[in-house]
């Protein structure tokens, strides 16, 4: 792949330092900031860009490659000599998935429980967060503002702080005095989970979704109102049909932030396998058996997979979506 | 898993969701029908009430309760400040306390720099968007997923051996010795950080590349009708251009790079001198039964993202007040 500028369609006009002729500069002229490009794509910046991109993309490849190598050669021969030693097989990825020995990853029911807990822990946030945009946007009240920077303001809180205490919440409950106000929660169920990630999700996304709502025309609520609507109808009928290409960027950033995630599983998902999410479950084979390579190249890939596919089919939202919620945490 | 166990996992999330949103519709319906004199309170009650209560009960008490059980030991009694004196005497977090010091300084800059460079050299370049998802997608994958895909690049085998990890191939190709990196004390740091530089770099490229096709093409244009070379119109052009982005990459990652947990705990677990701020709250908090300590950790992440986040946030709105 060479970096020859897009819309140039002469030959060899991307070459630095040659005096270019007349067509090449009225092409120049007419596209914007043609002549930026003409120096600094030069040669040697092609070639540093290419070397990034093969630095950047070889790990994975090589490890999607090994994943498809029988465990003998994964162990024994780098993948890089593939074609020295040939050999692909689906062995790994049936070992990993659908092995019931007690050994094995048995990653199956860990893929079904990251799918259950990062589904409503999407889910919730997001209805949440917009009802409390809406009122923030459209809906006036006293002391609103203040309010607003308060939950803006919790965004710095680090998660790290909320963990131990609620660690213990959902152990005990919640009591005032002697009265217990809400019971324990059943450990061994995705509650936990789905509770921490949805708490912990609020304020970025209520900004988020508030700097959205905020921005659809106010003639149009106006004339709702006018019409004899109420907030509830407004906001099923009119916020939410119009703020979708926001909340799918918030949604699927909170997914995969979710999907991702090791911190929260590990503290709240009590190590239980009926729970614990994939990531979980690849932290753990990585400091148990992390010479099974032929096992954690197939596990990894089990768990990056399904984040890739959101990146490769949805990349617009997804890109959005990452670049909004990038300070989480 | 047998199917008995799909099913009810099934029905966990479908119940969920169902009841999730048998619980809006019906606040959603009752407010619609509230009393004409209090309608207004109602309405705003209903539609603020379940994030407000979830963020009291997950985030502003639970953060208060931290602060507080940062003064207390693990059997309860009162102990002042001493889990702080602990923090900044003991040899274990202490080393965790340089390397969070390590990390937030290379992170940032190195992936700052490398996204910057990658994006001005593919900027308008074909295939433009295609260069992009490849240094772009390291986002995507989990921490934990990127740990072991470096892991693997860093596995080392015995010199006699044939090598599986292809940092090692590579140091035996040039004819060295293969090392154990992970375990290399004190280089170790810098392999996880490579992991983290991986991750980021594709975040910093995407907003500096959007950032330099926001720099005016007129001043760039007669910056190079007054003769000045490529590098010259980059320094003092396209840099002060974006310098807003720039700001704001630094700050992001550096925030994000305070927190890192995940890498170190699925590299090395901490170990080998490889221990940061988080992985060590975690490890007191979670493992060594120390919930003051952890506690007091936690408080020292957060004094230290405060001021980062902080400064993030007046930059991004003075660069909105601009627009």
């Amino acid at each position: 792949m060479s970096v020859a500028p897009v819309e140039l369609p002469i030959p060899g006009s991307s070459t630095a330092g040659r005096a270019p002729s007349l067509e090449e500069e009225y092409v120049e002229a007419t596209t914007k900031a043609g002549r930026v490009r003409r120096n600094l794509t030069s040669k040697w910046a092609t070639v540093a860009a290419l070397l990034i991109a093969v630095l950047w993309t070889i790990p994975t490849f090589g490890l999607l490659l090994s994943s498809f190598r029988p465990s003998i050669l994964i162990k024994t021969t780098g993948w890089w000599t593939i074609f020295s030693n040939p050999g692909l097989t689906l062995d790994n990825y049936r070992d990993v998935l659908f092995s019931s020995s007690a050994t094995a990853p048995q990653l199956g029911q860990y893929f079904v429980n990251s799918v259950a807990i990062s589904i409503p822990a999407t889910v919730f946030p997001l209805v949440l967060a917009s009802m409390a945009a809406y009122a923030f946007a459209w809906m006036n009240w006293k002391g609103r503002d203040i309010v607003f920077v308060l939950v803006f303001a919790l965004q710095i809180v680090p998660l790290q702080m909320a963990l131990i205490p609620l660690l213990s919440f959902f152990s005990r409950g919640i009591t005032i005095g002697n009265a217990l106000i809400i019971p324990p929660t059943p450990s061994g169920t995705y509650a936990q989970l789905w509770f921490a990630h949805t708490a912990f999700a609020l304020p970025l996304a209520i900004f988020l979704l508030y700097n959205f709502i905020s921005q659809v025309p106010g003639e149009v609520i106006e004339a709702a109102r006018v019409d004899g609507a109420s907030h509830g109808q407004i906001f099923l009928r009119i916020i939410i049909p119009l703020a979708m290409p926001a909340l799918a960027s918030f949604a699927i950033f909170q997914f995969l932030w979710v999907w991702n995630d090791l911190l929260v599983a590990l503290v709240f998902s009590g190590g239980s396998p009926d729970v614990a999410p994939l990531t979980q479950r690849l932290a753990e084979l990585t400091g148990s058996r992390g010479q099974d390579w032929q096992r954690l190249t197939a596990a990894a890939f089990v768990s990056i997979v399904v984040p890739l596919i959101v990146f490769f089919s949805l990349q617009r939202y997804f890109v959005r979506g990452l670049l909004a919620g990038s300070t989480k945490g | 898993m047998t199917t008995a166990d799909l099913l009810n996992k099934i029905e966990q999330v479908v119940i969920a969701l169902a009841a999730f949103a048998a619980v809006i519709g019906l606040l959603l319906f009752i407010i619609d029908r509230a009393p004409k004199k209090r309608k207004d309170f109602f309405q705003l009650v209903g539609f603020v009430a379940p994030a407000f209560i979830l963020l009291i009960i997950g985030l502003v008490y639970p953060a208060i309760r931290t602060a507080i059980q940062s003064l207390y030991d693990a059997k309860g009694n009162f102990i002042g400040l001493d889990n702080f004196v602990w923090a900044f005497t003991q040899p274990d977090s202490l080393v965790s306390l340089r390397n969070t010091v390590i990390w937030v300084i290379l992170t940032p800059l190195a992936s700052t720099a490398i996204g910057l460079a990658y994006a001005v050299f593919i900027d308008k370049s074909r295939g433009e968007k295609y260069f992009k998802a490849l240094v772009f997608m390291p986002m995507a994958i989990s921490f934990v997923g990127a740990s072991i895909i470096w892991k693997f690049v860093y596995e080392y085998r015995p010199s006699s051996a044939n090598q599986i990890g292809l940092l090692n191939q590579v140091v035996v190709w040039l004819g060295g010795q293969p090392v154990q990196w992970l375990q290399a004390v004190p280089a170790n740091t810098i392999f996880l950080i490579v992991v983290m530089v991986w991750i980021q770099t594709g975040f910093a490229m995407v907003v500096l590349s959007a950032a330099i096709k926001g720099v005016p093409t007129e001043i760039v244009e007669a910056a190079q009708l007054d003769g000045t070379n490529a590098w010259q119109r980059f320094t003092n052009v396209t840099i002060p251009g974006i310098q807003g982005s720039l700001v704001v990459v630094v700050t992001t990652i550096s925030i994000a790079t305070l927190k890192v947990f995940d890498i170190v705990r699925t590299m090395t677990a901490g170990n080998f001198d490889t221990s940061v701020l988080a992985n060590e709250m975690y490890t007191q908090a979670f493992r060594a039964g120390e919930p003051g300590r952890g506690s007091a950790l936690a408080l020292i992440l957060f004094v230290l993202v405060l001021p980062v986040v902080i400064y993030n946030v007046r930059v991004l709105r003075k660069q909105r007040e601009i627009r």
